[in-house]
């Protein structure tokens, strides 16, 4: 099991250097280089930056170097906590990001949760009682999720939720407690108002995950180990969720791991639809008014909540039941 | 020894409506079985066989279902009560009744005991769980208990085999711990499908054996279903032969080899390899093939391929299982 | 029946099973049906995308009316100026009294059907040329007074391509990528699978972001156009590698390759001969499967206004006016372009399971 846990830990490690070329790649992509776009900023809001100034600048950020030495300076920075200066709030990155990257983490979590949650009933139940009525429904159900993009979903639930019901159901909070200090009341409101984001966020992952046990445990149905434990006079339902589910868990489990990129990924898109106060909204603005600190900072940290997140999930999995890591291997 | 018999099946029919067809896989079936007997069920793949098995302890899959028929069993006497007789087609196939007699009073063996084991739990958790299932003893009493059994039945060191999973024992070792389990609870009537067919011929042998031992040594009743005629004349006392959901013959074990009376019956005897056969001489298979589950024939199921077929009655009617001799019953309007 | 299977092809195979699938016909019907759209965009509009008129802002779609006095002929009400109560601008509304009949196979602006053939016909049109009052517009308007039915074929068109064009990209790298990968093994399998790893534990969105952030403002609408496809694609090849790896180490030690081997064939020989056609179906299927994610892709980037922009027309873009929930409760209409998204995607997915279920029936 350590030999498991040490190949996903070098792996994570990986990732989270590829995800930092790749958002250092972000942050210098637009043309002309940082210090010429913080001078020209800084003009026209009326103050001046010295020449002492600027060649500071230049030197901590490494500009004129070579590139992989601009991005070991940029990585010595953000290793310290420093993510540099946002040019249109002009106020350290970390302080713009604020609560919102928490945000981000909660929804996920909660879409992930639900996910697990809802897909495994959900798929036991449509296998178990193939070609009912509440088979038909979920498999329904699950293509929905499956064919709308989540962002559409989200705009379509708006919609309804203003024309139907005149509910505003987008935000995480109510007005008055959204920029409030963090409290008991605040948290329970947050509670309140995630589940309509969290289904939107988890629905499609939801039906793949369906789909997956469905037909695993449709499989695992069929063999003899599930004959011989009904023959020895369990009840149905023991036997189901003694031996195939345990089964069909396997390969499912082993597919949770990539649902969590994807969900970080739509809550993007969703968070702007449904005006939720996370990064997702934050990226879009930094994006178009080239804010190349905080956009490259914003994608760092997404990956790297992302990366330790699934990586987490893994280790979870291996520790419940190391049969599932004999399985994968 | 008791005059009633232990387990009753009256025209037994289990049918399977698919989208194409009902599959008729049981189609009247009637049988005896005294106490402490060992019935040998014989037939060919596809005749119903495993179906009936199942339909006994009411674990048949989806869509089939029992459409007509009795099962009458005797349970044994409780608590110095008397035995009652029951009839099982009627019992709720979850109800707590059937459970309790699933199991523990009617055991059942496979013949793959590699899959027939879950995996990922160890043979010790499944079999401790048949017996926790069914007596009132805590864990601990039932894991001696399955240590003492795995140890009757020849499993080597069962003290660790307890705690091992199904693929890490041999294909004979896999089948005495089924066995093992089975007979935890002590049942009446052992129900064996084709327990030896996936084995090689040496661990066959020990395998009967034991069967043979352990019948003795509790007295109780085997039905044991295979299509191995050498197993058959080895282990049982009563034969059925079955053929297409039907039971064509049925009789004391020599009176089958020795007086077959029913073509089928007879074929099948015919087409069996002899040891003392001439060299090159010709195998002399049954005529035809099986037919479809769809496209049965009309009347008797087997006058397409029978010798002694006669147009106008055997393709109108099927035969009826009748007595011909002592405790010899045979389906052919050869003897009506 | 299985005398025909014995000299049946492969693709005879696959086809009889494939027919089976009811649902999977049918979407592929709904697939060509869009495609038809895409070569016949410009027959199928019947006004300008791009002709804005601010006072026809906003209308909705006008219903159509079929039976003229018991006749069958389709006509709309007309539209007439009129000043707005409230901002004393000159608005149209619908005008009751007039009736103006749709022409099937109407004059209308010209174009060149497949880039190549000049043509003046529609699909339908009105009477009336160019009169702002005698219009038809059958999915009403948006924001500025542009018809959205013309709007929604020009941009069936780009949304259908663009995914076409970047799974093709996909393809070409996920079958180069997941051939080295299956068929040499050792140390390229593992490097190779190792990124694949790496890409698949990375939020995908806010990376296209970045990319699509990074394109110059000036560039052309074309320049745009095939950076957003080699954005898509790039994340998508992962996919389509895995099945192409898959396929390549399953076969590997078939016999039939190791024959081929035997007997003398060279490495190229072996795998454009014999190995490719016969996972060429699984390529098929995985590639149908691989679309949706591209058109969803490229209408999300464009929904954000990170992708296509005006005057390109895409589903993205047509949808990036329903970004507001207020603008869409008073015109819902706007969100029409969600339709086909949906539409499509669920098609292709269909399409794909289908195609995936007769190539290969005992699963993958």
């Amino acid at each position: 099991m350590l030999a498991y846990v040490g190949r996903r830990v070098l792996l994570a490690v990986f990732t989270v250097w590829a995800i930092s070329v790749l958002s250092f790649a972000i942050i210098q992509l637009p043309p002309g280089d940082y210090v010429t776009s913080y001078i020209a900023q800084m003009a026209s809001s009326g103050s001046v930056v010295t020449e002492e100034e600027a060649q500071n600048l230049r030197i901590q950020y490494g500009l004129g170097q070579p590139i992989y030495v601009q991005y070991l300076k940029w990585m010595k920075l953000v290793v310290r906590g420093d993510f540099g200066q946002s040019m249109e709030w002009k106020r350290p990155v970390i302080e713009v990001i604020g609560d919102r990257l928490w945000l981000t983490v909660v929804i996920s979590v909660a879409a992930l949760i639900l996910t697990w949650v809802l897909a495994l009933p959900i798929g036991i139940y449509s296998a178990v009682r193939q070609y009912s009525p509440g088979d038909y429904l979920a498999t329904f159900v699950g293509f929905i999720g499956l064919a709308v993009p989540n962002f559409l979903l989200a705009l379509v639930l708006l919609y309804l939720g203003f024309v139907l019901f005149n509910a505003h159901i987008g935000g995480l909070f109510t007005p008055e407690l959204q920029d409030a200090p963090w409290s008991a009341a605040r948290a329970w409101d947050l509670a309140k108002h995630l589940p309509i984001p969290a289904l939107i966020l988890g629905l499609a992952g939801t039906a793949q995950q369906v789909r997956i046990m469905r037909a695993n445990l449709l499989d695992e149905l069929r063999k003899p180990y599930v004959v011989t434990a009904r023959s020895k006079g369990l009840s149905e339902l023991r036997v189901i969720l003694k031996y195939p589910v345990r089964m069909a868990l396997n390969p499912f489990a082993s597919t949770i791991g990539y649902t969590l990129p994807y969900i970080v990924s739509g809550s993007i898109i969703v968070s702007l639809v449904l005006g939720l106060p996370t990064v997702g909204p934050l990226l879009l603005k930094a994006l178009i008014a080239q804010d190349m600190f905080l956009a490259g900072t914003i994608v760092l940290l997404l990956g790297v909540m992302t990366v330790i997140g699934t990586l987490l999930s893994d280790i979870l999995l291996v520790w419940i039941d190391p049969r599932i890591r004999i399985e994968e291997t | 020894m008791a005059t009633e018999p232990l387990l009753s099946v009256r025209n037994l029919k289990t049918y399977f409506a698919q989208d194409e067809g009902t599959v008729r896989a049981v189609d009247g079936v009637s049988f005896d079985m005294a106490q402490g007997v060992t019935l040998g069920i014989v037939g060919e793949s596809g005749c119903g066989k495993s179906i009936t098995a199942r339909s006994i302890l009411r674990i048949v899959d989806r869509p089939g279902k029992i459409l007509e028929g009795e099962i009458h069993f005797r349970r044994p006497p409780k608590n110095g009560g008397m035995p009652q007789t029951v009839d099982l087609a009627r019992l709720d196939p979850n109800g707590s009744e059937m459970r309790a007699i699933r199991g523990a009073e009617i055991a059942l063996i496979f013949q793959e005991p590699m899959s027939s084991f879950s995996p990922v739990h160890t043979i010790g958790n499944q079999i401790i769980e048949a017996i926790l299932l069914h007596q009132p003893v805590t864990r601990r009493e039932a894991r001696a208990q399955t240590i003492e059994i795995l140890r009757r039945v020849g499993v080597s060191s069962p003290e660790e085999r307890v705690d091992q999973l199904s693929n890490q024992l041999s294909g004979g070792l896999r089948q005495r711990a089924m066995i093992a389990m089975a007979l935890s609870c002590k049942p009446t009537l052992l129900i064996a499908d084709e327990p030896t067919t996936a084995l090689d011929v040496t661990t066959q042998t020990q395998i009967l054996e034991l069967m043979r031992q352990l019948q003795r040594e509790d007295g109780m009743a085997i039905m044991l279903i295979t299509h191995d005629l050498g197993v058959i004349a080895e282990m049982a006392t009563d034969v059925a032969v079955m053929y297409l959901g039907r039971v064509v013959e049925q009789a004391p074990v020599d009176a089958i080899f020795h007086d077959p009376k029913h073509p089928y019956t007879r074929a099948l005897l015919t087409s069996i390899p002899r040891i003392r056969s001439r060299t090159r001489e010709r195998l002399t298979p049954i005529a035809g093939a099986v037919p479809h589950p769809y496209d049965r024939p009309a009347g008797c199921p087997f006058h397409p391929r029978c010798a002694n077929f006669m147009p106008g009655k055997c393709d109108r009617e099927a035969p009826a299982l009748r007595p011909v001799a002592d405790h010899h019953a045979v389906s052919c309007f050869l003897y009506e | 029946m299985d005398a025909r299977i014995f000299v049946a092809s492969q693709w005879q195979l696959m086809w009889w099973r494939f027919r089976k699938h009811k649902v999977a016909l049918v979407s592929a019907v709904v697939v060509i049906g869009f495609y038809t759209i895409v070569l016949g965009a410009d027959f199928l509009a019947y006004a300008d995308p791009d002709a804005s008129e601010a006072q026809r802002s906003l209308m909705p779609p006008q219903r159509v009316h079929f039976f003229d006095g018991g006749r069958f002929a389709p006509y709309v009400h007309g539209v007439k100026g009129v000043r707005d109560p409230q901002t004393f601008k000159r608005v149209y509304r619908p005008d009751p009294s007039r009736k103006v009949p749709i022409r099937f196979f109407a004059e209308g602006a010209p174009y060149h059907f497949l880039g190549v053939f000049p043509a003046t016909r529609h699909l339908i049109g009105v009477d009336g040329g160019g009169d702002a009052a005698q219009a038809i517009f059958l999915l009403g308007t948006d924001v500025q007074g542009r018809d959205l039915w013309s709007r929604l074929m020009y941009g069936t068109r780009i949304s259908l391509t663009i995914g076409l064009f970047g799974v093709t990209l996909s393809l070409i790298l996920g079958v180069f990528l997941g051939g080295l990968s299956g068929f040499y093994g050792g140390v390229t399998d593992t490097l190779i699978q190792r990124t694949i790893e790496i890409l698949r534990s990375i939020p995908t969105i806010p990376l296209w972001m970045g990319l699509a952030a990074a394109m110059p403002r000036e560039w052309t609408i074309l320049q745009v156009y095939f950076a957003i496809t080699i954005i898509i694609s790039l994340l998508g090849w992962t996919e389509l590698a895995r099945v192409v790896r898959g396929r390549f180490l399953a076969m590997r030690e078939e016999d039939f390759v190791v024959s081929a081997r035997l007997v003398g064939c060279t490495r190229t020989r072996t795998i454009f001969v014999h190995m490719v056609p016969s996972f060429m179906s699984h390529i098929i299927a995985a590639t149908t499967l691989a679309l949706p994610a591209m058109i969803v892709s490229e209408t999300a980037l464009s929904f954000l206004g990170l992708g296509l922009r005006p005057p390109a027309i895409s589903w993205g873009v047509l949808l990036q006016q329903a970004q507001n929930v207020q603008t869409v409760a008073i015109s819902p209409w706007l969100m029409l372009p969600a339709v086909p998204v949906i539409v499509v995607v669920m098609a292709f997915n269909f399409l794909g399971d289908g195609l995936r279920d007769a190539a290969d029936p005992y699963g993958h």
